[in-house]
């Protein structure tokens, strides 16, 4: 610690946010650093990280958002993060100051992880949020009295509506004493070991040395240290250490005094505990045939909400796109550079953009229906079903968040413990349709699929769209059942999980998180679209020896004749011989050369299809009408349009079911630990894409 | 006595028991522990998992992992 304090005075104070699932640490968080956040992982393992700076007066304060958890004894990888940063002074994020966030309404719970902290002996605040909660219950709290018992300041907040985030930054500026209140003592377990152990790692608190010993595989910096694990492993068999005895041990004793803190300090003469509004939404949202017909409405009119709204701004984006590449294109002096600018990045360029609208509502609504409490329900009525299916309730979330993107959904399997059913989510997640084909269901959709109303009602494209992601949502099911059928395991399945009382959405939360996707997709996204899109332009706009000027002398005397020179210099690039090169394979299925070089780019990833085709269809010529209208009017050799009904539905398939996405790979290879996973991912999907393209294409045609 | 999983919608009980296993731990953490009371609120539309209120949030639980809580019947 004396080394921490001895670097340079800009050195940002630290403050850890830690709390239960639920108890609204993210919504403090947000408050307290608002636009100012990070989001990255932490080193090593893929748990999200948030990061964030806050303004006080005079003083930039950092603050970290750590996973949630009932107590500092881990039950998953999330929560032994959590464990590693407040326990490990070494740590980079080791906190100056914890602040505990304890959801009011359900005080005693919350206070187990509260007083695990106080235990550690570091400045620690304890901030009570959601009393409204408490309030409306007419439950009544001491604060001033469990203050004093608790040994540390409570701020009594409603991070909902800013209540008590001033008199927190406040408090945050002053200095504030390390508590010095025990909950537990770790005398009373008798573990002789403790005191030479904390020689060994050089630890004062005996509560810290505790955690260590039971948890030093969490924690890098003792881990890392071979001596100092040896010795703790020999210790442990020895002395025939039980830890899950040892837990339980600490875990009733902390109640207990929990228990008569209770008792001094909050009035609760509620006869029912319950959440009226509560009891009341799960009564319809849980119930035998309401809860699942709920379910499929909301799903279906998301769909029809992300496809019939987001049609107007992604109309005036793409004419934005169309005026500024004219302006640039006119305005400066023609040439390689002009071209490149015009068709590489420009309309690269507005392909990303043009899918923000879309995005930014499909995020918005997954954010409420996180926020309102609705997406734990959604885990409680299918886990019956998933269970079946090898999966579990909790694998909905990462499904579902699947339809954003499958990275960070992948990630969010680290919540289901058992392996088994976590490797079989992880394997059919990429089949759950995310944002990145979106842009490609949109164009083809729009190419294929007549703009016209059912009954005057339902968006023959939305239909269809719902539709996509239904077929992956069921490709992903059935796949799950075969994983089941082939994969052993005998480690045990649960599902014990807290289901929030429903709240209003918080509309901050909500433009916060859509925010934060946007930005993700532009500029981590964007990146590989626009280096891809350069490329290609250049792969496309060149040659292998004189065969651009063979074009040019053929049509030398014939007048109007610069579309097909430029269709014909296309065919002739090293585009066109790459896309020549897989059309034998890829013609069963509808597809030709063009949408062949487009495949090849896709599996860098598949928004990249869009710009792909942009480059494609803009190079060579002057008109500046949309992309979607230039394909439409793309002939075949024989004068037939090339996006017919048939090569569009198989195009679609091919899409929904073939993983083409690099940072998936990457990702399922960090999750699960071998390139086996990966590898069978790829190949399953791949033929799922080839063989249902080709079915659909041979019937169609 | 009887187990957690045999409750009836509104049914009121306090746990007596919890069977050790890898499951009782968690339990503990999120203060399912006996003396405590619980009451079943309901169940998913296939009639597994279940809904309980535990203290003052509510705690959704397989029918197999109720079947570890022994409970005694509160009128």
């Amino acid at each position: 610690m004396n080394a921490a304090s001895s670097k340079s005075k800009k050195q940002l104070r630290k403050i850890a946010l830690v709390g239960n699932p639920n108890s609204g640490k993210s919504t403090l968080f947000n408050l307290l650093t608002g636009l100012n956040q990070k989001v990255g992982n932490f080193p090593g393992v893929t748990v999200e990280k948030k990061t964030g700076k806050c303004q006080l007066d005079n003083e930039e304060i950092e603050i970290i958002d750590l996973p949630g958890t009932y107590s500092l004894h881990p039950k998953s990888i999330d929560e032994e993060v959590t464990l590693s940063v407040v326990c490990d002074p070494a740590n980079k994020y080791y906190p100056d100051i914890t602040i505990i966030v304890a959801d009011a309404s359900n005080l005693k719970r919350n206070l187990l992880l509260c007083t695990q902290v106080i235990d550690l002996k570091r400045p620690c605040i304890l901030a009570l949020n959601m009393m409204d909660l408490v309030r409306e219950n007419k439950i009544e709290i001491n604060t001033a009295l469990l203050s004093q018992e608790l040994g540390i300041p409570i701020i009594a907040m409603n991070a909902r509506n800013n209540e008590g985030i001033k008199e927190l930054k406040n408090l945050l500026k002053e200095n504030i004493a390390a508590p010095n209140k025990c909950f537990f003592d770790v005398a009373t377990l008798n573990i002789n070991f403790l005191q030479e152990l904390k020689g060994l790692i050089k630890v004062e608190n005996n509560y810290l040395a505790h955690l260590i010993f039971l948890h030093h595989h969490a924690i890098p910096s003792i881990e890392h240290n071979n001596e100092i694990t040896e010795r703790i492993k020999l210790v442990s068999k020895n002395e025939k250490i039980d830890k899950g005895r040892l837990q339980a041990q600490e875990t009733i004793i902390r109640y207990k005094n929990i228990n008569s803190i209770i008792q001094t300090c909050v009035v609760d003469e509620r006869k029912i505990k319950a959440d009226k509004l509560t009891q009341k939404l799960d009564a319809i949202l849980t119930h035998k045939v309401w809860g699942f017909a709920s379910f499929l409405a909301l799903l279906f009119l998301i769909f029809q909400f992300i496809f019939s709204f987001s049609a107007y701004p992604m109309e005036w984006i793409e004419q934005g796109f169309a005026l500024l590449s004219d302006a640039v294109k006119n305005h400066f002096p023609k040439g390689a550079v002009n071209d490149l600018v015009t068709e590489g990045i420009i309309s690269g360029l507005g392909g990303i953009f043009v899918f923000i609208p879309q995005i930014a509502f499909l995020f918005a609504f997954i954010a409420i229906l996180e926020d309102t409490g609705y997406m734990a329900r959604v885990s409680f009525i299918l886990d019956r079903i998933m269970r079946k299916f090898g999966l579990n309730g909790r694998s909905v979330i990462p499904l579902i968040s699947g339809a954003a993107c499958a990275v960070p959904a992948v990630m969010s399997t680290r919540t289901i413990s058992n392996w088994k059913e976590r490797i079989i989510t992880i394997l059919v997640i990429p089949l759950i349709s995310c944002s990145a084909r979106l842009p490609v269901y949109t164009l083809i959709i729009a190419l294929v699929i007549p703009q016209k109303k059912l009954w005057g009602l339902i968006n023959y494209q939305g239909l269809v769209l719902f539709s996509l992601y239904l077929i992956g949502f069921s490709a992903a099911i059935f796949s799950a059942y075969i994983f089941k059928m082939i994969l052993k395991s005998k480690e045990r399945s649960y599902f014990i999980m807290e289901m929030p009382v429903y709240r209003a959405p918080r509309w901050g939360t909500v433009v916060l998180t859509m925010i934060e996707k946007i930005k993700v997709f532009l500029f981590d996204v964007g990146k590989v679209i626009i280096s891809i899109s350069i490329v290609l332009w250049v792969l496309s706009s060149y040659a292998p020896g004189n065969r651009f000027e063979k074009i040019e002398k053929k049509y030398e005397n014939s007048d109007n004749a610069e579309n097909i020179i430029a269709s014909e210099k296309l065919e002739a690039s090293y585009a066109g011989i790459f896309g020549k090169a897989i059309e034998p394979v890829i013609k069963p299925l509808g597809f030709d050369w063009k949408i062949g070089i487009a495949l090849i780019t896709s599996f860098a990833a598949r928004e990249v299809f869009v710009g792909t085709m942009a480059t494609i269809y803009s190079v060579g010529t002057d008109d500046e009408s949309s992309l979607r209208q230039k394909m439409q009017q793309d002939k075949n050799q024989n004068g037939e349009k090339i996006y017919t009904l048939a090569t569009g539905v198989s195009l679609l398939l091919f899409y929904v079911f073939a993983m083409q996405c690099m940072s998936t790979i990457a990702v399922v290879y960090r999750e699960s630990g071998h390139w086996k996973w990966p590898l069978i991912q790829f190949l399953y999907m791949g033929a799922l894409a080839y063989f249902s393209s080709l079915i659909a294409y041979q019937l169609l045609a | 006595m009887p187990k957690l999983n045999t409750l009836r919608n509104g049914q009121k009980s306090v746990i007596t028991d919890i069977s050790e296993n890898d499951l009782s731990l968690k339990l503990l953490d999120m203060g399912c522990m006996p003396g405590e009371e619980i009451i079943m609120i309901g169940q998913a539309p296939l009639g597994d998992p279940i809904m309980f209120q535990l203290g003052g949030y509510l705690l959704s639980l397989r029918k197999e992992e109720a079947e570890n809580i022994q409970v005694e019947i509160v009128n």
